[in-house]
């Protein structure tokens, strides 16, 4: 039967991750498997194919398409400058000759005789890619790049905009659940990635790009809030390509809600340390969710793991995060897994199963409405 | 297509294998008649890790298996055919959507002919339309050309020019496609299928434009001439290339091509499939609609012609947000008969947007997620009736008769007051706790006019039943009229607007269960007792300026049949309109959840 949960998002101090990081189009692969790469290096490059621009030759000099390619100046694979003549009428007994001159710089890709349009290829754009992770790279994909891996922290946001950015961990928050308000980021944040506590303010966020800091990382996010700093309303989440200057991840979801306070205490441990963060999310077939990837040091490289929950199945005793309202991001543990469904307040009738948070206190939540705290 | 003897055949199956989850049903001849008898379903397993779609079709039958007490997967994990004894079924089919479906770029010359043409083609062959290029579409070539380089369809459908006609500008389409040269979704070695179904005299040239890393197929023109569309051809053509391209790159498809009795098709072909089918045989107008997560599919049948939209961004989960941004929070909360903080229904919109499996615990969030699904369902239905047109551009023959008439081409077929059968189907609609609340929301969505009946498909069984109709469209036809459709009643509505407390009809309803008369004042709406299987003859006679179906003020009477609701009597108006004033607007609300009895009583802060 399908799983009626949602699994959760992953939280961890140490993991073996892996990274495939491939070029969109064919190219070069500057690293061997065996390497040691940095964040930042390029592991691939290759230049995409430059714009195409169509220039309408027959209309521009008035001829019937068939004679555009008998007046062209230029043939099929010449180079071209702005300005220079591409094609030219041949006049009245030589004279009144008219010229159309290229208003782009690059290739002569194609010219037709049926419509007279002539399709200009401007000067290839250079593609690189970069390692993202700082780790060893242990396979070779030929011509399209490597898979790297590391052993690192991760931690798995729930939201995210923005894209890749690297800087250092650096806390402006005391507890999980303090709010991230502007006059808690300083100058000194400039490049780094800012971890806050629970909801995030408009104001914090624009602060934290106003100082040119890499990335702001905190629990919630109101989403009126969001929609000003971004300037648009946003309809579906699949985000990662906004270019706003700085990239956002919450952790835990949109309103005022607390950072789990185990990802708070991970993160925090790891001040002053460096990171990859990516806050592209795709919440459709094939889920992505946004990341803080943090590698380890060789001396922790050697401590014990933390313990963690390596199955995903829902029992009792397992931590989890209510992710509804009316008890929305409450986080207890597991207290019984009734087996028959149970109509709901709504009149639906779901699987349920009973949650008992720290006070004692236990709520009948349907089981479609927790996901498992991961390690 | 294999060889089948339709009077041999006891023992069907059908997969259909959709983004998130694989469902399997099993249909039985039971006493000389085909029903559906079991159901099954597993996650899909087309995405890493599994990357293979048979995975996924294996555990959904296995359930079926198990739950039927049937043998139908052998020891090596394959579908056992034919049936014998215990064990096997005698034909296995199946639709998919998996993937995000068939995705598809299509080009014409002039964006609302033979752009429109090529996007009915494509739409109706199950792609879902990522962008229509066109001469007219006012973007500059160059901006169409990157355009065309930032999307990954799966396969680019051109089309221009009528038979004979000039070819210039559909070759200058074709030159704006060719240097592009588009990133397929899947692999690199995949060769870009690209069918050319526009002017014939212009086949030599487009050949002449594309090289060899595209793999260009001729069809024949869509629109051989403007007062016509041919649209079939195209369509089969796209079903080959779907096989033959599309489906041979995605995990596990090879293997699942080689199980199925009958091509898999796209699942919203096949639901367009029985649609028709269903429409030509019982001679009706329909409409069936599929609300999912991140889309939502209309597809209707008026006076023969079929037509198919997919709203790509209106949905209940994945799209739960964009429907608030298209409607408009104030359009959505107009259905909601309490209050709600605006702040906080947008981060609980964005919540459900970032977790969409959630389901509403309480019964304030059910009440909301319904209002949402009203306004993604009207704009969905407010685009189909955009799409479904006449076609465009033809020119017209007036007569002096028709001076004062402004009608011209292009109209909308789509004719609420003609329409017979309304059909349901998608989580929220399926799953709503009572079937009143599903009619509801049809109605105050759709806004039926004159007498139509309405139903739902519960499981969602349209798609399996479209392919067995290729195979076996007897036992197509008797699985639908059993066990696919749930009747939720009838719902008679008055087109026109008057004044609150006015009569708005009269009406006596005499059937073997019921002995009912009555008036319906404009803005009243009432149900009354009309079972499964009842059915009852409506006599009503409209007051001036209204409309039942025979005209404003005209008697009508129609058969009506019952079902899990009843019959609906609504006299609310068309097209209804919601009292502007909030407070009032509440209290209509109000009247009309308590007259249709939708929720329990709730108790809600004011």
């Amino acid at each position: 039967m399908a799983t009626a949960y949602t699994p959760g998002l992953k939280v961890t101090n140490r993991i073996t991750h892996r990274c495939r990081r491939v070029l969109p189009i064919p190219g070069d692969v500057l690293v061997g498997v065996g390497d040691t790469v940095n964040a930042r290096d390029v592991v691939a490059q290759t230049l995409m194919p430059g714009d195409i621009t169509p220039v309408n030759i027959a209309n521009i000099l008035a001829l019937p398409p068939a004679d555009v390619p008998e007046c062209m100046l230029k043939s099929k694979g010449d180079p071209l400058e702005i300005g220079e003549p591409l094609a030219r009428t041949k006049g009245i007994f030589g004279l009144f000759k008219k010229d159309c001159r290229s208003k782009v710089a690059g290739t002569v890709e194609s010219i037709s005789p049926v419509t007279g349009q002539v399709m200009i290829r401007g000067e290839p754009d250079p593609v690189q890619v970069q390692a993202y992770v700082t780790g060893n790279v242990i396979e070779v994909i030929a011509n399209e790049g490597c898979v790297i891996e590391a052993e690192v922290s991760f931690v798995q946001g729930i939201f995210g905009i923005g894209g890749e950015v690297f800087g250092r961990i650096v806390g402006a928050c005391s507890s999980h659940d303090q709010e991230l308000t502007a006059d808690l980021i300083k100058p000194q944040m400039k490049d780094c990635i800012i971890i806050g506590g629970a909801r995030m303010t408009d104001q914090a966020i624009r602060r934290a790009r106003d100082i040119g800091a890499a990335a702001v990382v905190s629990g919630g996010l109101d989403d009126e809030d969001l929609r000003d700093f971004l300037g648009y309303d946003l309809g579906v989440a699949i985000t990662g390509s906004e270019d706003l200057g700085l990239t956002v991840i919450i952790t835990e979801g949109f309103g005022d809600i607390a950072m789990a306070k185990r990802t708070f205490n991970l993160l925090a441990s790891r001040e002053g340390d460096d990171a990859s963060v990516n806050g592209a999310t795709q919440i459709r077939a094939g889920v992505m969710r946004p990341e803080i990837i943090i590698p380890l040091s060789e001396k922790e490289k050697a401590r014990e793991p933390e313990s963690s929950h390596p199955d995903s199945e829902l029992k009792l005793g397992r931590p989890v995060r209510i992710i509804r309202d009316p008890h929305f991001g409450l986080i207890g543990e597991v207290s019984d897994l009734p087996a028959e469904p149970q109509v709901l307040e709504s009149g639906s009738k779901a699987r349920v199963l009973e949650v008992k948070f720290d006070s004692g206190e236990t709520v009948t939540i349907p089981r479609a409405n927790v996901e498992l705290i991961e390690g | 297509m294999k060889n089948i003897d339709p009077d041999n055949v006891r023992v069907i199956l059908a997969t259909d294998c959709g983004s998130t989850t694989t469902k399997a049903i099993l249909i039985q001849k039971l006493d000389g008649v085909y029903r559906q008898t079991h159901r099954g379903e597993a996650p899909s397993t087309v995405e890493a890790p599994f990357a293979d779609v048979t995975m996924g079709v294996v555990n959904a039958v296995t359930e079926v298996s198990e739950l039927a007490g049937r043998r139908l997967i052998d020891d090596r994990g394959r579908i056992i055919q034919p049936a014998g004894g215990d064990e096997g079924c005698d034909i296995y089919i199946s639709t998919s959507s998996a993937g995000g479906g068939l995705q598809m770029l299509v080009a014409g010359v002039v964006r609302q002919m033979t752009g429109e043409s090529a996007k009915r083609a494509a739409l109706g062959a199950g792609a879902i339309v990522m962008d229509v290029i066109a001469s007219n579409d006012k973007r500059r070539p160059h901006d169409q050309i990157q355009r065309i380089r930032q999307l990954r369809p799966d396969m680019i459908l051109i089309s221009g020019g009528t038979d004979g006609g000039t070819t210039t500008h559909v070759v200058q389409i074709a030159e704006l496609i060719a240097p592009a040269k588009p990133q397929p979704r899947f692999g690199r070695a995949y060769r870009m299928p690209i069918i050319y179904a526009g002017n014939k005299d212009a086949v030599s040239m487009i050949e002449g434009v594309f090289d060899e890393t595209v793999d260009l197929s001729i069809a024949p023109n869509l629109r051989p001439v403007l007062e016509r569309e041919n649209l079939g051809p195209a369509r089969d053509k796209i079903h080959d290339l779907f096989l033959e391209h599309v489906m041979a790159h995605a995990p596990g498809y090879d293997k699942l091509m080689g199980w199925v009795d009958a091509p898999i098709m796209p699942t919203p072909a096949a639901v367009g499939s029985i649609l028709s089918t269903i429409a030509e045989q019982q001679a009706i107008n329909a409409v069936g609609v599929d609300i999912g997560g991140a889309t939502t599919d209309v597809f209707s049948v008026f006076d023969g012609t079929f037509n198919r939209t997919v709203s790509a961004n209106l949905g209940m989960s994945y799209s739960i947000s964009n429907v608030c941004t298209e409607a408009g929070m104030p359009n959505i909360l107009r259905w909601v008969h309490f209050d709600m903080d605006e702040r906080e229904l947008r981060n609980r919109v964005k919540n459900k947007m970032i977790r969409p499996t959630t389901i509403p615990q309480t019964l304030e969030a059910l009440i909301f997620e319904q209002a949402v699904a009203r306004e993604a369902l009207r704009l969905a239905y407010v685009q189909h009736k955009e799409f479904a047109t006449t076609l465009k551009g033809v020119q017209q023959q007036r007569t002096v008769g028709d001076t004062f008439s402004q009608l011209s081409s292009g109209q909308t077929i789509v004719d609420n007051m003609k329409l017979d059968l309304l059909v349901g189907s998608g989580g929220v609609l399926s799953h709503a706790p009572r079937m009143h609340q599903t009619a509801m929301m049809l109605i105050d969505a759709f806004q039926p006019e004159g007498v139509t009946t309405l139903a739902k498909d519960s499981i969602f069984m349209m798609p399996h039943l479209g392919v067995l109709a290729q195979v076996h469209p007897k036992a197509a036809m008797e699985v639908f009229e059993k066990d696919c459709l749930i009747y939720l009643g009838t719902c008679v509505a008055a087109k026109g607007v008057g004044r609150p407390q006015r009569t708005c009809f009269e009406y006596v309803i005499r059937g073997e269960t019921i002995e009912e008369s009555g008036a319906l004042a404009f803005g009243e709406i009432k149900l009354l007792p009309l079972g499964l299987g009842e059915t009852a003859t409506i006599t009503a006679e409209p007051a001036r300026g209204f409309d039942l179906g025979a005209g404003p003020g005209r008697r009508i009477e129609r058969k009506v049949k019952g079902g899990t609701v009843g019959l609906i009597l609504d006299a609310r108006g068309r097209p209804l309109q919601l009292p502007a004033d909030r407070e009032i607007c509440k209290r209509t609300i109000e009247e009309w959840v308590t007259s249709l009895d939708l929720y329990p009583t709730m108790v809600v802060a004011a």
